[in-house]
């Protein structure tokens, strides 16, 4: 497919990895933001066709992984009520909160729907006026567009019987969170391509020019990604530290201002905890009170659940690139993306997961070389 | 989540007063709000995200980045190319004179040359 096929060619990828090989002289440590760079990174081994002086390790960038379990219950608490409707994305119906998954309630009965565009979950409330119909608003910046759209339409249609469970992060407090971590390791940033594309770079200049880091926006294909890193170590080794678009087919200095117009006229930027990592300031959306007809939160009223994470998971230490998924001692053990015990194991974009899935484990790694 | 699909706008339309369109992935195409890319038309190329177009693709960027990646490691490999070529020729000056000789006495000799 065309931008797609071009960006995965072999010969370009690895004259890509030559010249880094050829441009290293130190250690450094690169860290990629968002979990579909993580995924692809795992899955075409990205990281091993590195030299071994530059480590990638990944970041938070995973909305499933980081959505906090409060928020997985009260989705449970939602879904779980006769009168309800409950649409999501596909990939949050495994994820478990304290009361158990969205998957098994829809197998013991309760209507919870896949849908794959927000906008579809208002479409299902206008052929079914009689329910309360829910959709479960996650993710960055990138869907943040199409949630809000979702929410615009409903307004607009007068469908009184939607709402949003909105549980929205964002990209840029995550890195100023991960760079004020005592022993922080981390020496550059890929930067978020999608969520850049619609919120263009300003922020990520401000981060850069703030904490002295090179930030290089990137894209999710092998080549994009490889370019990312080479563009990051020559920034590293000569000392430099600046803001770098290698994503300029998609990303541009303003993004998409369109989008981004009517993100705010739907959303506001509020305090959010995450999964594994705790409570930034500043780091979510919820609703703005003009919506407030349509906030999950406020119109079903969810008591507040006491919730507990495993004590064996690393996962906030894996999210903040402090240690590699295979540092963990219930890795591929106790926890599986079967049973996962924390946030990086529950969404193919987790770290842990996607380690999992494409046999970085420890133990079936050294079956194979044996 | 944030994965992006380029797909190419083959029909603009409007669905109650929002702009939408069908745009072809591959073999495969769908309905895609396109109300935040209002300069995309048909023939373009959009990114996107949960059935929502979040950028046009800048094809003239696309294209140029592209062909400065085709282009690294180019320049490298004529240099090695020259290099081997180079080294071929440096191999081939003693071996010529020295071919026939046996090796110890090709060693003996080049000393007692150098003496």
């Amino acid at each position: 497919m065309k931008y797609l096929d071009e960006y995965r060619d072999q010969a370009v990828a690895q004259r890509l990895a030559d010249t880094i090989a050829k441009e290293v002289t130190k250690p450094w440590v690169l860290m990629e933001v968002c979990g579909g760079q993580t995924h692809s990174i795992v899955r075409y081994g990205i990281d091993r066709m590195l030299p071994p002086s530059i480590e990638l390790v990944h970041g938070p960038g995973c909305p499933v992984c980081v959505t906090s379990l409060e928020m997985i219950d009260k989705a449970h608490a939602i879904a779980s009520r006769p009168d309800v409707i409950f649409t999501s994305f596909g990939d949050m119906l495994r994820v478990p909160g304290s009361r158990g998954d969205l998957q098994t309630l829809r197998s013991r009965g309760a209507d919870v729907r896949v849908v794959y565009a927000p906008i579809d979950a208002v479409r299902i409330a206008k052929e079914n006026p009689k329910k309360q119909v829910v959709f479960f608003g996650i993710g960055f910046e990138t869907t943040a567009p199409a949630n809000a759209m979702a929410v615009h339409r409903a307004r607009r249609d007068a469908v009184t019987n939607f709402s949003m469970l909105v549980s929205h992060v964002l990209v840029p407090p995550a890195i100023a969170a991960i760079l004020q971590t005592r022993g922080n390791r981390v020496q550059a940033f890929l930067g978020p391509g999608h969520v850049c594309a619609i919120m263009g770079f300003r922020e990520y200049e401000a981060l850069s020019s703030l904490y002295r880091v090179p930030i290089v926006i990137s894209g999710f294909e092998p080549v994009d990604l490889l370019e990312g890193v080479l563009v990051c170590v020559r920034q590293l080794e000569t000392g430099r530290a600046v803001l770098e678009n290698q994503y300029a087919r998609m990303v541009t200095r303003d993004g998409n201002v369109p989008a981004r117009e009517l993100v705010f006229e739907i959303f506001e930027v509020v305090d959010r905890k995450w999964r594994g990592v705790g409570n930034i300031p500043k780091s979510g959306y919820r609703l703005r009170h003009e919506y407030r007809q349509h906030d999950a939160e406020l119109l079903f009223e969810v008591e507040a659940i006491e919730t507990r994470e495993s004590s064996l998971c690393i996962s906030g230490q894996v999210l903040r690139g402090l240690k590699k998924p295979a540092d963990c001692p219930a890795f591929g053990k106790q926890c599986t993306p079967q049973s996962p015990l924390g946030a990086t194991m529950v969404s193919a974009e987790g770290a842990c997961a996607a380690y999992y899935q494409y046999g970085r484990c420890p133990s079936t790694e050294a079956a194979v070389a044996t | 989540m944030c994965l992006g699909i380029p797909g190419e706008v083959v029909e603009v339309h409007d669905d109650a007063g929002l702009r939408f369109g069908k745009v072809r992935f591959g073999g495969v195409s769908r309905d895609v709000c396109l109300e935040c890319v209002p300069e995309a038309r048909v023939g373009d190329y959009v990114l996107v995200h949960v059935g929502f177009a979040i950028a046009c693709i800048d094809a003239d960027e696309a294209e140029r980045t592209y062909r400065i990646l085709e282009e690294l490691g180019q320049t490298d490999e004529l240099l090695a190319e020259q290099l081997l070529a180079e080294q071929l020729l440096a191999d081939e000056r003693p071996t010529v004179p020295a071919g026939p000789l046996d090796p110890a006495e090709s060693t003996e000799g080049a000393e007692g040359g150098t003496s």
